[in-house]
């Protein structure tokens, strides 16, 4: 009875909590439920969580991403210089950013499997290698229309309106521009890396290596490869969540996206405990940035200071973390 | 007569409801080298942790220099004088320390030592063990940058600076090149004459034949041989290591049709002697020897993970390279790989995606597995294999060994194989399920080529149509399971008509 009670609450705790904290927020705070809230609670959430799922496909095969806060920010950098000052359309600038990002992660990839760097070492490697670069060509200032250049000229170009609708469009749902252009993307990539992850044959290889490189390897599995396209998905979405980052504030702010790293793996992890999963998983990913969202929203509105959240973020990821692994081993132990 | 340095006496040890050591008797005296012999699974490892205080005895005693001995930890063990090198030497050594600190490591974790290090006396008292032992490497360099045997003689010397009365050394020589082998077996030598009692664990012939003063075989558990005179009697060790009791399974030897595998003047390593054989359609192959004699290492060369020096591999009369197991597989040679844990297992999966993971292509409509009929599969396996289990969605972790072995062989009959490669299929295997497994693979083996990689006879005897000895990287008999002369096959694995001078020591 106990057994199949543990399980219970393994499998369905976390989520029973996130409703749990929805109901309560909702009771205690007026205005909180509702269709503009939760559009509120989904664009803040909508960067990290598209970051969350490129670093979940990492940890599928086994590895870690630590680059994903940096290839956004320099993808966040490299779209303002490319629309400001090399006045480039807004296509060419999404797809320079892209670009960036897979050739990131095809070097993380690389280092990773050839050059047999551990994988925290090299991504941290890249992160700090990133941080540095993006800061180069603009003599560590951010980057906006009007700026003066180092040859004494003024940046003439800015942002076309096309690239700021990424960032800034709202599609009617219900309520007029109601639901930000961000979310949609967010939807849009949880959907798809879900489905990857959990339905196709690579995704079903890549949780093998994850689980067993050596047994994987020698069922005829491209190890290497599957390791590297992993590195490669993890750097385009960061390199997407840098994009809308760009669209959203309209500059190329040196200093922002921080927190980004952070936030995007404590959602992964978070993602762990999800359905009992114990695993990275695309839909947990999904909902762990979701539960954090949703409870930083729900404190604020009930007038919580805004240093907290950092404090409150650690504790939901730690939680989160002894439900995942202490609970499961004693399922598992209970299993034998 | 003196007083033996160890004795054990009537020694039991369980794991559960395991019962690994059931009674084992053995003395060992000082200034001899007592070779310790076994297959896989025999319990040697199980005894020497006993010995050393790594593992409480469940009944028997121990006895050292005629006075009780129960250590009660490794570290007691030491220092009551019981010094064991063990199988894996970086676990004897610090590889990032240099060879001076390495040698002197005991005396950094005595408590009495004090704080700071005195570097000058370190070095000149770890000059003194590294003479006294002939080690003549520089004292500065690293371990990490030394070769195996210079780290096992660190290891050892280490091990002899407390002047042990016995010493126990886990197949020192299993990543040893021979002149490295040689430099240890000088080294055995020379504390063998300080009346040092060494237990010397190994199964490779030619160490045994170098250094034994006795040997003791021991087989499930319990001491299946002792020779403890000299002319040894090596054939006579290796028929107690490996046991040839005829099993109750029947083999209805098949000839085979057509020649389907074909290995022309193949050079495993450069110093070896070419290899040819041939395999046939509908053929059960086992190949056996010891640990040593080349069998990994032919398995991982038709399976693409090596290649070879020299020759080359047909099938069907085509020309077969493998640069990798993608190529191999993709040539219809499949390998279920010994170690199943460490090689096969995919600890996170259930049965389903445990079996279907080589051939999920076929399994897939565009990339997406199709869940459906990956279940369907893998129960018709599951019931041809007579799996014991709930459902295809169980976790491969709850199955017993046996079953877990079953999914990993069944893995590789989903998809008809052009040669199909077992290496050890039976280990860690009861004795129902080896049964199942053997006569499926049988019943199977028609349009393919099958060859089972195998240390222990009595498995090959139950599977194979044909038993090929390999000695040395190099063919040393082959035998038809008809009839067979267990005398002759027994003395193929030795190797003692490869080598007759191996009879004096």
């Amino acid at each position: 009875m106990s057994d199949r009670l543990l399980d219970f609450a393994i499998r369905y705790g976390f989520l029973i909590l996130l409703v749990g904290l929805i109901v309560y927020f909702s009771a205690a705070a007026p205005g909180f439920f509702g269709p503009l809230s939760a559009a509120f609670v989904l664009q803040s959430v909508a960067i990290t969580g598209i970051l969350a799922l490129g670093v979940t496909c990492t940890l599928v095969v086994g590895g870690f991403d630590l680059s994903i806060g940096a290839v956004a920010t320099s993808a966040l950098m490299l779209s303002a210089y490319s629309m400001v000052i090399l006045e480039h359309p807004a296509l060419v600038a999404v797809i320079l950013c892209l670009c960036m990002g897979a050739l990131v992660g095809l070097i993380n990839g690389l280092l990773i499997v050839k050059f047999r760097v551990p994988d925290l070492l090299a991504t941290l490697g890249m992160m700090f290698l990133l941080i540095g670069l993006q800061r180069i060509p603009t003599q560590g200032n951010s980057i906006a229309t009007g700026m003066t250049l180092t040859d004494g000229s003024v940046a003439e170009g800015t942002f076309s309106a096309s690239f700021l609708w990424l960032g800034r469009h709202r599609i009617d749902l219900f309520i007029e521009r109601l639901l930000p252009m961000p979310v949609v993307i967010f939807i849009s990539i949880a959907l798809v890396i879900w489905l990857f992850l959990g339905f196709t044959r690579h995704g079903r290889l890549m949780y093998a290596i994850g689980s067993n490189e050596r047994a994987a390897g020698l069922v005829g599995t491209p190890v290497n490869r599957y390791k590297i396209t992993a590195y490669m998905i993890s750097g385009v979405t960061a390199s997407i969540g840098g994009i809308l980052l760009a669209a959203r504030l309209g500059r190329g702010d040196i200093a922002s996206g921080n927190n980004l790293l952070l936030d995007s793996v404590a959602a992964a992890l978070i993602g762990f405990a999800v359905l009992g999963a114990a695993r990275p998983n695309a839909f947990g990913t999904a909902i762990g940035a979701l539960f954090v969202g949703i409870l930083l929203q729900g404190m604020t509105m009930m007038n919580a200071p805004y240093y907290t959240q950092d404090f409150v973020k650690g504790a939901v990821l730690v939680a989160a973390l002894v439900f995942t692994f202490y609970l499961s081993s004693r399922r598992s132990g209970a299993g034998h | 007569m003196s007083v033996d340095a160890l004795t054990v006496n009537g020694l039991q040890k369980s794991f559960g409801n395991n019962h690994v050591l059931r009674g084992v008797d053995l003395s060992l005296a000082p200034g001899t080298v007592t070779v310790l012999m076994g297959a896989n699974g025999a319990g040697k490892s199980t005894l020497v942790k006993v010995i050393c205080g790594q593992h409480a005895v469940d009944g028997g005693t121990l006895s050292l220099m005629d006075q009780p001995f129960a250590p009660t930890d490794a570290a007691d063990a030491i220092r009551q004088g019981v010094v064991t090198v063990h199988q894996s030497i970086d676990d004897g050594v610090i590889p990032d320390l240099d060879v001076a600190n390495n040698l002197m490591l005991d005396r950094l974790v005595d408590p009495r030592h004090g704080l700071f290090v005195r570097e000058r006396a370190l070095r000149a008292e770890a000059a003194k063990v590294a003479a006294a032992m002939g080690i003549e490497v520089d004292l500065r360099k690293r371990v990490s940058d030394l070769n195996v045997a210079d780290r096992q003689m660190i290891a050892i010397a280490r091990a002899m600076a407390r002047a042990p009365k016995v010493l126990i050394l886990d197949e020192p020589t299993s990543s040893l090149s021979a002149t490295e082998a040689d430099r240890l077996f000088a080294l055995i030598d020379r504390l063998r004459a300080q009346g040092v009692a060494i237990l010397y664990i190994s199964h490779r012939m030619s160490d045994i034949r170098r250094i034994a003063d006795r040997i003791i075989v021991m087989r499930d558990g319990a001491i299946s041989g002792a020779f403890n005179s000299k002319p040894l009697d090596y054939e006579a060790a290796v028929t107690a290591m490996l046991g040839h009791q005829m099993t109750d399974v029947d083999v209805a030897v098949q000839r085979g049709i057509s020649p389907v595998l074909q290995l022309a003047d193949l050079r495993l390593h450069t110093l070896a002697a070419p290899i040819n054989m041939t395999v046939c359609g509908g053929e059960v192959v086992a190949i056996v020897g010891l640990l040593g004699s080349g069998k990994s290492k032919l398995a991982e060369v038709l399976f693409g993970l090596s290649q070879p020096t020299d020759g080359s591999i047909t099938i069907n009369g085509q020309r077969y390279e493998p640069k990798s197991v993608e190529d191999a597989i993709k040539n219809g040679v499949f390998m279920s790989p010994k170690d199943r844990g460490a090689n096969a297992v995919i600890p996170a999966f259930d049965i389903a995606d445990n079996m279907t993971l080589p051939f999920l292509k076929t399994l897939s409509v565009g990339s997406f597995v199709t869940a459906q009929k990956q279940r369907s599969r893998t129960r018709e396996m599951i019931s041809r294999l007579g799996i014991v289990c709930q459902s295809p969605s169980d976790g491969i972790g709850t199955l017993s060994g046996g079953n877990q072995q079953k999914v990993m062989i069944g893995r590789w009959l989903m998809e008809p194989a052009k040669v199909l490669l077992l290496d050890e299929p039976f280990q860690g295997v009861d004795i129902g399920a080896r049964r199942d497994i053997g006569r499926h693979i049988r019943s199977t083996a028609a349009g393919r080529a099958t060859v089972a990689f195998m240390a222990e006879i009595d498995e090959a005897l139950e599977i194979a149509d044909r038993i090929i000895v390999l000695h040395e990287s190099a063919v040393a008999g082959e035998h038809a399971n008809q009839d067979i002369d267990l005398a002759a096959l027994v003395a193929d694995i030795s190797g003692s008509v490869a080598a007759p001078t191996g009879a004096q020591t």
